[in-house]
Parts: C-alpha cells; structure tokens; sequence
C-alpha cells in the first residue's frame, strides 16, 4: 500500500517535472506528440478545417487540448462556427469562453502538423484510461472525428494511430 | 352561475377558426434558422406556420400577435423584423445572452356559450378569464365555459445549456426538461417531462413526426402516453428537426355522430419543434 502510493508520488513527479528530475528517469514519458494530418482535397472552395482535440476519461469531463479556428476574425466572428466541430461542442466547447487561453490556435493548412501536450495538460495526471479525440469540421465540407485511445503512464515511443477517410489523414500519437 | 362541464372533439374542432385552437389536421409550428448557437453576436431567424407538411409553409402563416422571447435569464426580449406572408411569419431575435432562450407564442382562451332571451349564443371571440365579466352581456344565464391553453414555443441555446427558462408559469401544458431540449442527439434516449397546469400530468397522448415528410411515403409518427410522473422517453431514429405535440385527451367521434354535442372540456395544446444532431 504504502510501497504503490509512493511510486504513484514519484511517477506523477517526473511527469510534471521533468527539467528538474534526474536525466536517469528521463524513460518515464512527459509528453504527448500528436501528428495530424489535414488531407489536401480537390474542392472548387476549400476552408481549411476547424479542429478541435480533447481527452476523455470515463466518469471526467472532457478536456479540451487545442482548437484551432478562425480566432483572429474581427469581432471574434470565427467563433460562430464552431458548433460545426459538434461533438466537441457537446462536451466541452460549449461550457469555454473564447478565445480560450492555451487551447486556441490558428487553422492549418494541409500537410502534417505536429503538437505536443505535456501530461498536465492532458488533464492525465491519474494513472488510466484515456482517449484523445481529434474532430475536423471544414466550411462547405464535411465533418470528421478520430479516437485514439491511450494510457497513463505511458510507455516512450510510439503510442497509436487512427486514419480519416474525408476531413483527417493519418493521426499518431508517440510519448517521449 | 358559471358551470365548467366537458367540452368535447366536435364541439371543439366547430369553434377551432373562432378560438383559434389549432385545427385538427393542421399543424402549427416554428422552424428556427438554428437550435444550438456559438458565437459572440448571434441571432436566430424563425419561420412560423400552419400546415399539414412538416416543415413546409404552404397553407396558413402563424401569427405573431402574441409571439414572444425570453432571455436566459427571464427577461423578455424583442421580436424583430416580423413579416406575414401568405404562408408564413418569420422574425429575428437577436440573442445577446448566453444560455439556453425561449421563444412562445402562448394563447389562453376561455371558449363556451351562455343565454339570453331564450338563444344559446358562444362566448366572443378573444374571451379569457379575465375579460369574462365585460364580455358577458346584461342578462345572461347558463353560462359554461371551458379554459383552452395552447403554448407553441421553441428553444435556442447559445454556448452551453441552462435551464433558468423552464420554471412553470402553472398554465396550460409546460415542458420540464429531464433530458434538455437543446441535448439532442439520434440513437439517443431522451426523456421531457409535461405538466399540466404545474402538475404532472400522466396519461398525456403525445405526437412526435420527424420533419421532411413530403419526401416519404410514411409519416413515421411516434405516439407516446406520458407516465403516471407525466414522463415520456423516445429514442431518435435519425437526425433532423421533430415537431412534437402534447394535447389534453380528446374524445374520438365519428364524423356524421349524432345525438348531442359532448359537454365542454378544459383544453390544452403544446407543440415545440425540437432539433437532433447527428453524433
């Protein structure tokens, strides 16, 4: 009891902490490196998409990582669409205020994009289950949602994938 | 000498136009331009009509007369840009609040027929309870009258739900939200609860239609009782706008029935238009 409860002290310490522990625990995984890419489509009028991350976890409310919208529209404009992104909006977009801070972001052009999320900001600081969800929602276009389940703590290296057929290309996640 | 009896189908459907209940077979309804809103400065436009077709406007506007809004946090709101056409009203409400708003047209009309000089005459069209005294001319004996409640309303809500706006006013047939009606999603269950007068009301017949009925053949119509707490649980088949109707128990009467006309009922209507996403 006493012997677990203290790996959980020292396992959540490394996770938040990082720069500060020592280089012989580095193998314990901080960071989360996510990889999406946005298809290049051959449409008469493209917008790129509206993107919403999260995190669930059974019986938590979902966390939303980063969107990625139309934030610098006058008046705070861009903000009209993204109840498109639906099933975000359901679980968490609603209930936040934009732009939100450390969640907003630009939309992004087709290709592959890399971001990355430390483990506070997965809201994983409990050992267990979690999903990361990717939603794409395009302005005359479609709409698209990914699940990429995952655990913590994690193993470093790869750590699952999840490919889209319309709005979202391949999606990976590794920890490092 | 007011004498509240039962106020039956045929009686009813020959006073509709006059009382302006909601005829039978014709279906009132609003359509909003959206249900679930985000955004800093957002409206939502509203078309209103009578007709057979859900959603199409084809047979009667709605009028607007007694059309209101409410904001999330009760106050009344402006109903702007209102038009009539030949087959529809349609208005804007400019949604300055986040929250979940009400937009109502509500109707509460005292229907019946009293005396005088030996003719049995009906109640004045735009009879209530309270103008009843005025309206009722010197003289008049056997006086019957029946309440008839007809709420139509819809819900808006911009970022997320609340449900500030579902306190019953204890008039007519209300909708209290178990599941809220701005949470809507196909292949889920969703459960409303309906009060009568602020009671629960159990054994309510309620009617939901999806939209777009004039592309099918089958109308796809849900008919659903309300349980002893008033409840009523559905599951959405498919995403789309539903028109859901809640009435108080009518008698069935063949047309052409003879014998006398089924004595005065206390009435009641409610009708929202309720929107279900995809998942």
């Amino acid at each position: 009891m006493q012997f677990s409860t203290r790996v959980l002290v020292l396992g959540s310490t490394v996770g938040l902490g990082a720069a500060l522990t020592a280089p012989a625990l580095a193998a314990d995984p901080g960071t989360m490196d996510v990889t999406i890419n946005i298809p290049r489509l051959k449409v008469a009028e493209y917008h790129k998409p509206y993107v919403s991350i999260w995190v669930e976890k059974a019986g938590a409310k979902a966390k939303t990582v980063a969107v990625w919208y139309d934030h610098d529209m006058k008046a705070n404009e861009g903000t009209k669409w993204l109840r498109d992104v639906r099933q975000w909006w359901r679980v968490s977009g609603r209930s936040l205020a934009f732009p939100a801070n450390g969640i907003t972001g630009a939309t992004r052009a087709p290709g592959a994009h890399k971001i990355s999320f430390s483990r506070a900001q997965l809201g994983a600081a409990a050992p267990g289950q979690y999903t990361l969800v990717i939603e794409a929602a395009r302005e005359v276009g479609g709409r698209e949602l990914l699940r990429i389940p995952f655990s913590w703590p994690a193993k470093a290296g790869a750590g699952g994938r999840a490919a889209g057929k319309t709005e979202l290309g391949a999606v990976a996640v590794s920890f490092r | 000498m007011m004498n509240k009896r039962l106020w039956g189908f045929a009686a009813g459907a020959a006073l509709a136009a006059l009382a302006a209940v909601p005829a039978s077979a014709h279906r009132q309804w609003m359509m909003p331009s959206s249900t679930v809103v985000s955004g800093d400065d957002v409206w939502v436009t509203v078309d209103a009509a009578v007709s057979n077709d859900l959603f199409y406007f084809e047979h009667q506007p709605m009028r607007l007369d007694a059309m209101k809004a409410w904001a999330p946090d009760g106050t009344e709101a402006a109903i702007e840009n209102k038009s009539t056409g030949r087959y529809r009203s349609t208005f804007d409400v400019h949604l300055t609040q986040k929250g979940t708003w009400r937009i109502a047209s509500v109707a509460d009309i005292l229907m019946g027929s009293y005396d005088l000089n030996g003719k049995t005459e009906r109640l004045p069209r735009g009879t209530t309870t309270a103008n009843l005294a005025e309206r009722l001319p010197a003289g008049a004996t056997k006086v019957k009258t029946a309440e008839a409640n007809n709420r139509n309303e819809i819900f808006v809500s911009v970022g997320e739900p609340t449900t500030t706006l579902f306190k019953p006013t204890g008039k007519g047939i209300e909708l209290a939200p178990v599941t809220h009606p701005n949470d809507l999603f196909s292949g889920e269950a969703a459960t409303f609860q309906f009060l009568l007068d602020g009671k629960p009301a159990a054994g309510l017949p309620v009617t939901v239609i999806p939209g777009g009925i004039r592309y099918r053949d089958q109308l796809g119509q849900m008919d659903l009782k309300t349980d002893a707490e008033g409840k009523v649980e559905m599951t959405w088949p498919e995403p789309g706008m539903y028109w859901l109707n809640v009435t108080t128990p009518q008698v069935e009467r063949e047309e052409g029935e003879g014998g006398a006309p089924p004595p005065l009922a206390r009435r009641a209507s409610y009708v929202t238009t309720l929107e279900v996403l995809a998942p």
